[in-house]
């Protein structure tokens, strides 16, 4: 549907960096560092009907990426197609294609909602409609009518003579939506649209965009930096870092299976372990570390002696105040040093020789902070990352 | 770009061009037909031709005669007698008037925005005047309360001082004229400064323990020392721009300035052009240097911000036994501002010929100059031209400079800063300098414009074009860029957007511009004066025919009239602006 390829956009450095970089060339050093890399060769392909999220910090080209694709800013090389229709081509030679974004018929929602304050709820979501070509443009009264059934779809119908700024945050968030695919666009891009509401909203938003998505069958491309909303919403996941896509999966995939310790820490928290692989045993890998010896199950393979971090996940951490007597592996012994109770679970700050792990378990269990107890993680829950 | 682009977006993939080369140019060739690139260049090129040409012509007349470049003008003006007390006439008049402008407006502005000083309404009241009376009706006003012969501030004090006690025809008394005239200006600027600054601060000098003088000398004044030093910067160049108060109140006695001198040059037979310019460009030389002292000012000053950015309702500093001393003073200005001129021109207005208020002089009052401006045709033809160039003016401005603010804040074409700074250029030329850069324009190219309104029009958007940039990239930076991108993504072409998204959006800020321009194009003296010819006056230019013929009574009710007039064009450009502005609530 989307394929996207060897994307690349930079951008003028900042006037303290090209002064460096000039003074540096007078030296006779490598002069690259006058242009920042925002995208830096970006490859990936979007499904038929799909979610598909950019997710990473800020900085990391994911909003460039997306308004790449909505034609508002012009990559430097790489290609750009949706369907059959190459939207954007240069540097390789072939004469560019640059498709202007008014030409290209997507659906865009953007982080602000971009709704024109000086129109109404109809007028905002018949606008996309009434600026076609005289030859594309739809009759008044099937303008109308569709603008009707968009804004049934997204519950505003009874708002649709109102002043659009007269709305309440989720609506506007609707209104820019109904917008953005009242054109029935082969695309819809959503740039965070839900980070300017508040996290009871922006919970129940989620799911309704979700539900949308489906029915709809739309296929979209959503930017955020909300790690949560990503696993909520998403078939796959690419996860950016400086301009570059570093993993690309499932959600459940993503979480369970990070891939560097950048992808792990940013999707929920971890407790990393530093050692060395000890051993290939089947699927399973032998970790020795400072605190004990692991075994993880892994897909990826270490060559042994080589360094490795282990990731474990808080709630791959069993605690227990009673050891199994050496029969189950990677049991470890601790002391309590810190415990927080946040509501639907219990933290435990467990220290083991000089690392500390962080457990999670139901709010039922509450250890007293001083007391030795023995923490269990279950192989197939850990994952091996390579060292930075 | 709609109409010359193939290819609508859902059907099949464009066609591969034939050849690179020739597909290149054919793009190049579709590019510069879209609406948008000929709109775009459209309005960078009248831009360009409005601030340049006029300063070419003027160089280019004052350095070359028939026989090539010469500096002869420059030496026979710059030497000839008494250009030493021209110079010094012009740096004493200017900086006189900015100093009581800056004392009488900065003082003003503590009292109303930090002191529970009594009578705050009157503050905004008095603000407004010069928009209201032009400066020509303003000095002509001063002329009739202190004119040594005539003024009737004299003939009330006569019997206490003894007769002509104030003298207006004097260096003081245009001092004193001009200041006034600026120090509303100079409050508006000090109020910003005073409402910007966090009232905390002083407040922690207070809990120091420094007293309220120490607290104003050491952290108050410091803090608004960057907006002081620009308005009297910018007031400076002003009164140095100003040809009102030195043409009315200076040439009686011989009091010559640099606009006076260029005004009195072009008059007297034969017009020494050269020597003319000659005298522009040196005004233009000192306003030039006074308009970068005082962006550098501004510069400096962003180093410290003063605005916290948080609301806040700063508590006004008791007044105590100083309040109706306080009180006296504001009665005392507006007085002077508002209440004197507006009346002694409402009471000349009524006059058969003019005296000193009496019994009688009240007894026999009469409309008949009223009657007689009716009967006036120039009166009329005036009036219209004065509303066709201001609203000709006024529209044209603000349509050009919103595409202008968009291309300076919005597209990334290359050359975009050029046209911020063309359109700011006509800033720092003196009217009078326009007006004779424009005449040596349009005395010499065919374009047969000159002697009608057009000149006048082309005069009025040159000088007016910086204040309508000023209020399009303003109102252009409120409005979010993702506005436009949404109808960009949406489908629109440029035109489209900004017809149906920018245009609306921008227009609270576009009409606020209409309208500043509107009410300043009508006091418009200085420029009009060189390009005017007999039958296409303008009100400004009638009332000073009619002061130069000596028929003050006519004179006054038409300034009355002007008067009317603008208020009533700025109350129904607010009304109209409320309208179609953004509904907010």
């Amino acid at each position: 549907m989307l394929t996207i390829d060897n994307l690349v956009k930079t951008f003028e450095a900042d006037k303290k960096t090209r002064s460096q970089a000039k003074s540096a060339k007078a030296n006779g050093e490598a002069l690259e560092q006058t242009r920042v890399f925002a995208v830096d060769d970006v490859s990936f392909e979007v499904q038929q009907g799909e979610m598909f999220t950019l997710l990473g910090p800020s900085g990391c080209g994911k909003t460039t990426t997306l308004r790449s694709i909505a034609g508002l800013e012009k990559p430097d090389s790489g290609r750009i197609s949706v369907g059959d229709r190459v939207m954007f081509h240069a540097g390789d030679g072939t004469s560019t294609v640059n498709m202007p974004a008014n030409e290209r018929g997507l659906g865009m929602v953007f982080q602000s909602y971009a709704i024109w304050p000086h129109m109404s709820v109809f007028d905002n979501v018949g606008f996309p409609l009434q600026v076609r070509k005289r030859s594309q443009r739809p009759g008044k009264a099937e303008i109308a009518e569709r603008v009707n059934r968009v804004l049934e779809v997204m519950e505003l119908g009874h708002l649709a003579t109102r002043q659009a700024t007269k709305l309440s945050g989720g609506q506007q968030q609707r209104l820019a939506l109904a917008r953005a695919i009242v054109t029935q666009p082969p695309l819809l891009l959503l740039d965070e649209p839900l980070s300017n509401l508040d996290a009871k909203l922006r919970e129940s938003l989620r799911f309704e965009l979700k539900r949308l998505q489906r029915e709809l069958g739309i296929t979209s491309i959503y930017v955020t930096h909300d790690q949560v909303e990503a696993l909520a919403l998403s078939s796959h996941i690419a996860v950016m870092r400086q301009g570059k896509v570093v993993q690309l999966g499932k959600p459940r995939e993503i979480y369970t299976n990070p891939r560097s310790r950048f992808v792990a820490e940013f999707i929920g928290t971890s407790n990393f372990i530093n050692g060395r692989v000890a051993g290939h045993d089947g699927d399973c890998v032998t970790v020795d570390t400072t605190e004990g010896r692991l075994r993880v199950r892994s897909a990826v393979a270490l060559p042994v002696g080589s360094e490795a971090i282990v990731s474990i996940r808080p709630e791959a951490v069993e605690i227990s105040l009673t050891g199994s007597g050496g029969t189950e592996p990677n049991e470890w012994t601790g002391e309590v040093v810190n415990r927080a109770f946040l509501g639907d679970s219990v933290d435990h700050v467990v220290k083991v020789g000089k690392a500390e792990v962080r457990n999670r378990s139901n709010p039922n269990v509450s250890i007293e902070p001083g007391t030795t107890v023995y923490l269990r993680m279950n192989p197939d829950q850990l994952s091996l990352v390579p060292v930075d | 770009m709609a109409t010359v682009t193939p290819a609508p977006p859902s059907t099949v993939p464009r066609s591969q061009p034939p050849g690179p080369a020739s597909s290149r140019l054919a793009r190049v060739r579709r590019s510069l037909l879209r609406p948008k690139t000929l709109i775009v260049a459209g309005v960078a090129a009248v831009i360009g031709y409005l601030a340049l040409v006029p300063l070419y012509y003027l160089l280019y007349g004052t350095f070359f005669d028939a026989d090539g470049f010469t500096l002869g003008a420059f030496g026979r003006v710059y030497s000839a007698d008494g250009i030493g007390t021209l110079i010094g006439n012009s740096l004493w008049f200017a900086f006189g008037s900015a100093l009581l402008s800056l004392v009488v407006g900065t003082t003003l502005a503590y009292l109303n925005v930090r002191t529970d000083v009594p009578f705050k309404p009157l503050f905004f009241a008095a603000s407004m005047i010069p928009l209201i009376i032009p400066g020509i009706l303003y000095t002509i006003a001063w002329i009739f309360l202190a004119s040594p012969d005539i003024g009737l501030l004299n003939a009330f004090l006569e019997p206490l001082v003894g007769p002509a006690f104030f003298d207006i025809f004097t260096i003081w008394g245009m001092i004193w004229v001009e200041g006034l005239h600026l120090s509303p200006i100079v409050f508006l600027l000090m109020v910003a400064a005073f409402r910007s600054m966090d009232p905390s601060l002083e407040e922690s000098a207070l809990m120091s323990g420094a007293s309220r003088w120490t607290t104003f000398r050491k952290i108050t004044a410091p803090l608004v020392r960057p907006a002081i030093v620009a308005s009297i910067l910018v007031m400076t160049v002003r009164s140095l721009e100003s040809f009102e108060v030195p043409a009315l109140l200076g040439l009686q006695n011989g009091i010559y300035v640099f606009t006076s001198q260029i005004y009195f040059t072009l008059r007297s037979y034969p017009p020494d052009l050269a020597g003319a310019g000659a005298l522009a460009l040196g005004l233009l030389a000192i306003a030039v240097v006074g308009v970068i002292l005082s962006n550098r000012v501004g510069k400096d000053s962003k180093n410290f911000q003063t605005v916290t950015g948080k609301g806040f309702r700063p508590r006004p500093i008791d007044l105590g036994r100083f309040r109706p001393v306080a009180g006296v003073l504001i009665i005392l200005y507006f007085v002077a501002t508002v209440v004197a001129p507006l009346a002694v021109l409402i009471y000349t207005s009524l006059l058969r010929f003019y005296v000193a208020p009496s019994a009688e002089a009240f007894r026999t009052m009469t409309l008949d100059n009223y009657r007689a401006l009716a009967e006036l045709s120039q009166a009329g033809t005036a009036l219209k031209n004065s509303l066709i160039l201001g609203i000709g003016s006024a529209t044209l401005v603000m349509l050009f400079m919103s595409v202008a603010a968009w291309i300076v804040v919005r597209s990334k074409i290359p050359g975009r800063g050029l046209v911020d700074h063309a359109a700011f250029v006509p800033l720092v030329i003196p009217g009078l300098v326009l007006g004779l850069g424009i005449s040596f324009v349009y005395l010499r190219s065919p374009i047969p414009i000159y002697g009608t309104l057009f000149i006048l029009l082309i005069a009025y958007c040159t000088r007016y074009m910086p204040y309508g940039m000023r209020y399009a990239i303003t109102s252009m930076h409120q409005i979010s860029a993702e506005l436009e991108e949404s109808a960009h993504v949406s489908g629109a072409s440029w035109w489209q957007t900004f017809r149906r998204v920018l245009l609306p959006l921008l227009s609270p800020g576009l009409i606020a511009g209409f309208i500043y321009i509107l009410t300043v194009s009508f006091r418009e003296l200085s420029s009009s004066i060189l390009l005017y010819s007999p039958g296409n006056e303008v009100l400004s230019i009638l009332i000073f025919e009619q002061f130069e013929n000596g028929s003050f009574t006519v004179l006054a009710a038409l300034g009355v009239v002007m008067v009317l007039t603008l208020v009533v064009l700025v109350t129904v450009a607010y009304k109209v602006g409320a309208k179609v502005g953004l509904r907010q609530d």
